[in-house]
């Protein structure tokens, strides 16, 4: 248990002191706050947009989050293409593989030590559609929602990453990889409405259609466990892949 | 607990697909030993390291660190451990202080004792001056001595070092000797190494691997014991046979080289030089040669020798 709070620790300042998160920071804010001022500025011509049900939390915090699930799957990849191909690469994994910390608590070590720059991408997400609460009433819980969505969301992103980077020791075939298998994962919803027998299974699979609902503020639990079961997967994999290299 | 004997390996064995990179190698390292473990390169010096370790699950036999099997309790058994890999499993994105607190904390040092902890490790592998420093800006020399202090940091019983001076100069090399000897008295090491004087100048045993097989196992005394158990010899006149007691076979060598084998117990060197003025034999040279680990080495690990016939 310490083990893993140590490797977490560690591994959040091994993210936070490489130019590579301040980068991906820096690019996610710019084009955020891009799509927010355009957002709003749609919204201050069109006023008419704005109705009682669909109100400024919707239009912004809404269309925000949407447009943000798209630039994560391109960019979460590269966060998580180092996590194990390059300490695999240097030789450094075995510093861990050596410590008295079983493979489950150096993997889920390395995940929440991830998940601290998620944090960081969420909080500075929020910071825009609650920087309107001076000026106008916001529907709080929607946005919260949407947050929640959006965490979930990057910690699911991050669990695939995490676990093809467990296959490669080159964190290029990692980054191209993960995006890969979250893409396919993505693109199961536009299997799912060309019918068949399988489209319900797909639209279940699939990471946007739950996303979707959270974004628009609808808390379901089927969603928030199918995150959690999605997550648990692939960190579960990982474990398995690193067993395997083992032997 | 405390046990006499801190590694126990009974036969370690593995393969990859139809190669077997170790074959039923046993290894017993008891507490203030240095064992060598010399072969060369491809002997399965590190394969051996890594099973031992926890790094590589063995296709057969069995780990016992400290009396804790593991394959059974492997986090017990590691916090027993200290390992220094081929590459130093340095993290060069953090400085030396942060990676050393964080190595002590993956190993359980209680964050009160780390601080203590980490300054020891520094001191003792030379590194206070590059405390603040980010490890992937140090030389191979220093990222070296990191790896060693990161085996260190938490003070374990063993410690395992693959070739740990690979990448220092030479005064750097005698610093890590005189390190590893001064851990010697408190911690085991096993050592590998291509290097044969530095086997010879640390280990108290030595162990050569080759093709997988161990293939010579001796206490560094009984090694160095052997050294003087032959004469060789030049005369100008040499006879057709040597009547000289204490002296039990005799090899010509051509061109008036000879090399004798004394009998067990007996120094017939004065013996030797008087016979040979008496019957004006014209002794040029005389002096005591043994199997030196290098001939051993070399004679075991360049081709066939009845010893790995013996061994296959």
């Amino acid at each position: 248990m310490s083990a893993m709070l140590s490797i977490a620790r560690h591994e959040a300042r091994r993210i936070f002191v490489s130019p590579l998160a301040w980068t991906v920071l820096a690019v996610i804010q710019f084009i955020m706050g891009l799509s927010y001022a355009l957002l709003l500025t749609e919204m201050v011509n069109n006023p008419g947009s704005l109705n009682q049900y669909s109100g400024v939390a919707d239009y912004i915090g809404g269309g925000l989050f949407g447009f943000s699930a798209v630039l994560l799957l391109l960019i979460i990849p590269l966060m998580t293409m180092r996590l194990f191909a390059e300490d695999k690469k240097s030789g450094s994994l075995t510093l861990l593989t050596t410590a008295p910390a079983s493979l489950t608590e150096i993997v889920l070590g390395k995940f929440l030590g991830l998940s601290v720059f998620f944090l960081a991408v969420l909080v500075l997400m929020a910071l825009m559609p609650f920087s309107l609460s001076g000026g106008t009433e916001l529907d709080n819980g929607r946005i919260f929602a949407g947050l929640l969505g959006q965490l979930l969301m990057m910690l699911s992103f991050g669990a695939a990453g995490l676990f093809v980077s467990t296959l490669t020791k080159e964190p290029v075939i990692a980054a191209v990889g993960g995006f890969g298998l979250l893409l396919v994962v993505w693109l199961l919803e536009a299997m799912a409405y060309g019918g068949g027998m399988f489209s319900d299974l797909f639209r279940h699979l699939s990471l946007i259609g739950h996303f979707e609902k959270l974004r628009r503020g609808v808390f379901d639990t089927a969603d928030i466990a199918y995150y959690l079961l999605f997550i648990t997967f692939f960190l579960w994999l990982a474990v398995q892949r690193l067993d395997v290299e083992r032997s | 607990m405390e046990h006499d004997i801190l590694i126990e390996a009974r036969g370690l064995t593995r393969r990859y697909g139809p190669n077997v990179a170790v074959h039923n190698i046993d290894l017993t390292l008891r507490r203030g030993e240095i064992l060598g473990l010399l072969g060369p390169n491809g002997a399965g010096k590190s394969t051996t390291m890594k099973m031992l370790t926890g790094n590589l699950a063995p296709t057969g036999g069995s780990v016992k660190i400290n009396g804790i099997d593991i394959a059974l309790e492997p986090k017990k058994a590691k916090q027993s451990l200290g390992y220094l890999p081929e590459l130093p499993p340095v993290h060069p994105e953090v400085t030396v202080d942060e990676y050393l607190d964080f190595v002590a904390a993956l190993h359980g040092v209680k964050k009160a004792d780390r601080k203590a902890a980490v300054a020891k490790a520094k001191q003792s592998c030379g590194l206070h001056e590059v405390s603040r420093r980010l490890i992937g800006n140090l030389s191979k020399g220093f990222q070296q001595r990191v790896g060693l202090a990161q085996a260190i940091v938490h003070q374990p019983p063993v410690i395992i070092l693959d070739e740990p001076t690979v990448g220092l100069d030479p005064i750097q090399i005698r610093e890590i000797r005189s390190l590893i000897a001064a851990l010697a008295q408190n911690h085991s090491v096993i050592l590998s190494s291509h290097i044969l004087p530095e086997i010879q100048a640390v280990c108290s045993r030595v162990m050569i691997v080759h093709r997988g097989r161990v293939v010579f196992q001796d206490s560094m005394a009984a090694v160095n014991a052997q050294n003087a158990s032959r004469l060789a010899a030049i005369f100008r006149n040499a006879p057709k046979s040597f009547v000289v007691p204490g002296i039990a076979s005799t090899q010509s060598l051509g061109e008036g080289r000879f090399v004798f084998t004394p009998e067990a117990g007996t120094d017939p060197r004065e013996a030797l030089i008087a016979a040979s003025v008496a019957n004006g034999w014209g002794l040029l040279e005389l002096k005591t040669e043994g199997r030196t680990l290098e001939e051993i080495f070399v004679s075991l690990t360049s081709g066939e020798t009845p010893e790995m016939k013996e061994a296959a």
